[in-house]
């Protein structure tokens, strides 16, 4: 069920709800930013970074709140009901999963610059590799919640085995890596937060991904065993 | 947000259409209205003007014999007995089918003579005590008691829209009817008044098969636990209150609910 985005009687109420979808897809795409490019600054052990999240963070604050006010103002003038009720819901929930991940993404950026005087580090493809993973499963289901196509939504949601296995493929590869060589122990616990924060984000790439299945079809996403 | 005391499925159906068709000189208003309406419980009519609402519930108390040029098709049942028998008395079905329209109509007596108006009528009551024990009650179940109790020879219509529309309640009720016809009873009152009859609704759905017909989409949603689409003299979409508000079927519904052009 495609969401009409024009027909309502009430233009301007139509154009409140546009205006929700609106900053809900700015919002993701700045922290899909974000979140690139920290993993970029972590694979180039780069503290330069730093100024450009902190920015970017508040927007993503301040973008929040603006939806949290949106869908007070709505529920408050417009009670609105049936699918624009379902979309009002799912953008308050996804905001709020958009805002963790943003604050995610900069605690990877600021272990970028924590990285900065270490030599290359091995298992750098294997972060990089996780982090282009969760930044597609967050892409993904981001232009699933705009288009409202509940696939990609239930794609990203049984994709995050896929991570957690990665993720914990990783921790057990650096521990090794660290007790092979004492002088990775330093550097290798920034790349274990970097890792496990990317593994949190998949989750809430996970999910939204939920929160786009409720908004399209009125029911919770769950795992039918043969998907 | 399971309810079991009030799911609609345990409870016994009380009126039971199927395939209802009406005519006004010979246009079709209604075509082939076919539901289940449960006792004990509130069920909504919504849908655009001119869709049939009022048409439907004047079919339940055969109030359409009264329009010149009405013809009524179809079967409709109330605890199993078809209402549009050749045995049945449209006097008596009227008793057991109250109806509160949107414009409070008390008649021009007193406040107690709107009340026992149908009892007398019906023969319900025979002694004045009796009578005056089923006045008292019926103002009582309709929540007027305590405000009309000092001043009952006082005329109806020296009360305020709110109250009444709530003896009109009361007057529907003591003649103990079995079904509750509602016409937009809200809709010439504030919201305070409003709350009031919404309450008193949700009080009697314990008691009564209650038939709300409303343009107010919060209204059937807070009142109601069964809510019925009507669009263009066809019943579209019915079923639990909830799913109707949250995840209508029917592109129509959705269209009517949420406000689009459908
Ligand atoms: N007494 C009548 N004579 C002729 N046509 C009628 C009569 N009553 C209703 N109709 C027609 O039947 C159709 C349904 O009308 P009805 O009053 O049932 O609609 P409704 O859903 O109650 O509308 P509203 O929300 O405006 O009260 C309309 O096309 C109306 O013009
Ligand atoms: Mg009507």
């Amino acid at each position: 069920m495609a969401l009409s985005r024009t027909a309502h009687i009430v233009t301007a109420y139509g154009e409140e709800l546009d205006q929700l979808a609106d900053d809900l897809a700015r919002m993701g795409g700045l922290v899909e930013t974000q979140l690139e490019k920290a993993i970029a600054a972590v694979v180039r052990r780069d503290a330069s970074i730093k100024p450009d999240i902190k920015a970017r963070e508040a927007q993503v604050n301040a973008l929040q709140v603006d939806i949290e006010k949106r869908v007070l103002r709505l529920f408050a003038l417009r009670q609105p009901l049936a699918t624009d009720l379902r979309m009002t819901i799912s953008a308050l929930k996804i905001a709020s999963d958009l805002e963790r991940v943003g604050d995610l993404a900069k605690n990877i950026a600021y272990r970028a610059g924590d990285l900065a005087g270490y030599a290359p580090l091995p298992l750098t493809q294997q972060v990089e590799r996780l982090g282009a993973i969760v930044i597609k499963q967050l892409r993904e289901v981001l232009d699933a919640q705009s288009s409202a196509d509940i696939e990609p939504a239930v794609r990203v949601w049984h994709s995050d085995d896929e991570v957690d296995e990665r993720y914990n493929t990783l921790v057990r590869e650096m521990l090794l890596a660290m007790t092979e060589d004492s002088g990775l122990v330093g550097p290798g616990v920034h790349i274990l937060f970097v890792a496990k924060n990317l593994e949190r984000i998949g989750d809430h790439a996970t999910n939204i991904a939920e929160a786009v299945h409720f908004m399209v079809t009125a029911s919770p996403l769950v795992d039918d065993g043969h998907s | 947000m399971t309810d079991a005391s009030h799911n609609p499925a345990e409870l016994p159906i009380k009126v039971a259409a199927r395939d209802v068709t009406v005519s006004y000189s010979g246009k079709q208003a209604l075509h082939n209205v076919s539901i289940d309406i449960p006792d004990r419980s509130v069920t909504a009519f919504i849908g655009p003007s001119g869709c049939g609402k009022s048409t439907f519930l004047r079919c339940l108390n055969r109030m359409n014999d009264t329009i010149e040029g009405a013809k009524v098709g179809g079967s409709l049942t109330i605890d199993g007995r078809e209402i549009n028998d050749k045995s049945i008395d449209p006097v008596v079905l009227r008793a057991s089918v109250g109806m509160v329209f949107q414009k409070p109509n008390p008649f021009p007596k007193s406040i107690y003579d709107n009340v026992a108006y149908g009892p007398r009528i019906h023969g319900l009551a025979l002694s004045r005590p009796e009578l005056d024990e089923i006045v008292e009650n019926a103002l009582r179940k309709a929540g007027l008691w305590d405000e009309v109790s000092d001043r009952l020879a006082h005329p109806g219509t020296s009360l305020s829209g709110g109250q009444q529309q709530r003896l009109v309640i009361a007057r529907a009720i003591a003649v103990n009817p079995e079904v509750i016809l509602m016409d937009e009873p809200c809709s010439a009152l504030d919201p305070i008044a409003t709350a009031r009859i919404e309450e008193l609704i949700d009080e009697l759905r314990e008691n009564y098969c209650i038939i709300i017909v409303t343009h107010s989409m919060q209204q059937a949603a807070r009142v109601s636990q069964q809510t019925a689409f009507f669009h263009m003299g066809n019943l579209v979409e019915y079923g639990p209150t909830e799913d109707i508000f949250t995840n209508p079927r029917d592109s129509r519904t959705q269209d009517y609910i949420t406000g689009r052009f459908g």
